[in-house]
């Protein structure tokens, strides 16, 4: 038995040497590209285009919301922060951000609500609903261009490396991570499709297959029923992680809302 | 809450062939799908696009349920004369939008 440690020693390596290919590899920062980057011509041509892009009904219907008094208080968002075009610049790159009321990170679409509630004393819009995600689309159009910046709050640490955690972990009946796509596989395709690298940069955007407008947490519930796992609920702290840790990832990226999606 | 994007040339030399683009917030639901409960949700779409240049018209378009949300017309015209085209979107549940642009030819 004077062999064991020398067996065991000789198994680590073994297992070290079979382990390091399946850690998956983060894309280098020269490699990374917007969904954008993926679509054809026509597609792309429909994002540049203001009077093209139906993105943009969004945003005109939330600029007009943007300026609707509503609530107890009988306030509009343009009653506290004015002309968003110059108020909201920038915003959109910055978020999830961390709320020190709740001690956790809340998303562009969350912020909105809360803002309602506690500064309007309106009910919440509910997630997905057109209000609240032409509301988003319009704060987050006035960051476009903006190099996206989430993340630089530190109090944000815990919960990037929750969402990290998330995005590695496999899960769902195919037992498939985020990563396996869209780290190993974003230069190849899936049924047709090409697999992009997650790189959240345009949302809320306009997705055709949607015909409306979608939130980042819709794309994501989609992609977890697509690797057959229980998607969790609009609004739950894992979306938020996730979405704070794509985000993060993205950084530097600039903001394209509203982007167009196939 | 509808709304419109327009795009038409600001200015065009008399004869020019010109686009004219137009976007429609519709969500054109076709009618034949069903709530999870297995009710039809009910048809509800644009059925009708026209454009009047001066008054005349010069463009009609009728849609069907399988025309996507959203619809986005273009369209071209020659540019004969200054003055406005005018746009209207009809469909169902009195459905009525019109929208215009102008143009100045030189």
């Amino acid at each position: 038995m004077k062999s064991t440690p020398a067996i065991a020693a000789a198994m680590l390596l073994v297992a070290t040497v079979i382990a390091v290919p399946l850690f998956a590899t983060e894309i280098p920062q020269a490699q990374r590209r917007s969904g954008y980057s993926f679509m054809t011509p026509d597609t792309q041509a429909m994002q540049n285009d203001d009077t093209a892009n139906p993105g943009m009904l969004g945003v005109l219907d939330g600029e007009a919301l943007w300026k609707k008094k509503t609530g107890a208080l009988n306030k509009a968002c343009a009653d506290c922060h004015n002309d968003a075009q110059a108020s909201m610049h920038g915003v959109a790159a910055r978020y999830p951000a961390f709320d020190p009321t709740l001690g956790r990170p809340v998303t562009l679409e969350q912020r909105v609500n809360l803002c309602r509630v506690r500064h309007q004393q309106a009910t919440p819009l509910p997630y997905e609903s057109r209000d609240l995600l032409a509301l988003t689309a319009f704060v987050a159009r006035q960051s476009r261009g903006v190099p996206i910046e989430t993340g630089a709050d530190p109090q944000l640490a815990p919960f990037v490396a929750k969402g990290h955690d998330l995005f590695m972990q496999r899960q769902g009946q195919l037992n498939l991570g985020c990563t396996n796509c869209h780290d190993d596989n974003w230069d190849k395709h899936l049924a047709g499709s090409a697999i992009t690298q997650a790189q959240p940069t345009g949302y809320p955007l306009y997705r055709l297959e949607w015909q409306s407008l979608g939130s980042l947490e819709r794309r994501l519930r989609a992609c977890m029923t697509g690797i057959r796992a229980q998607p969790f609920d609009y609004g739950a702290p894992e979306l938020v992680e996730l979405e704070l840790y794509l985000m993060t990832r993205a950084r530097g990226m600039p903001v394209e809302t509203p982007a167009v999606r196939p | 809450m509808a709304s419109a994007l327009i795009n038409v040339p600001a200015k065009a030399k008399r004869g020019d062939i010109i686009e004219i683009k137009t976007l429609m917030s519709h969500i054109m639901e076709t009618g034949y799908r069903r709530t999870a409960t297995g009710e039809i949700i009910p048809r509800d779409i644009i059925t009708s696009f026209s454009c009047r240049y001066n008054g005349a018209e010069i463009f009609r378009a009728d849609l069907f349920p399988a025309t996507a949300a959203n619809p986005f017309i273009t369209f071209s015209t020659i540019a004969t004369d200054s003055g406005k085209f005018d746009f209207e979107w009809i469909g169902d549940n009195g459905f009525s939008e019109i929208a215009s642009a102008s143009i100045t030819v030189e």
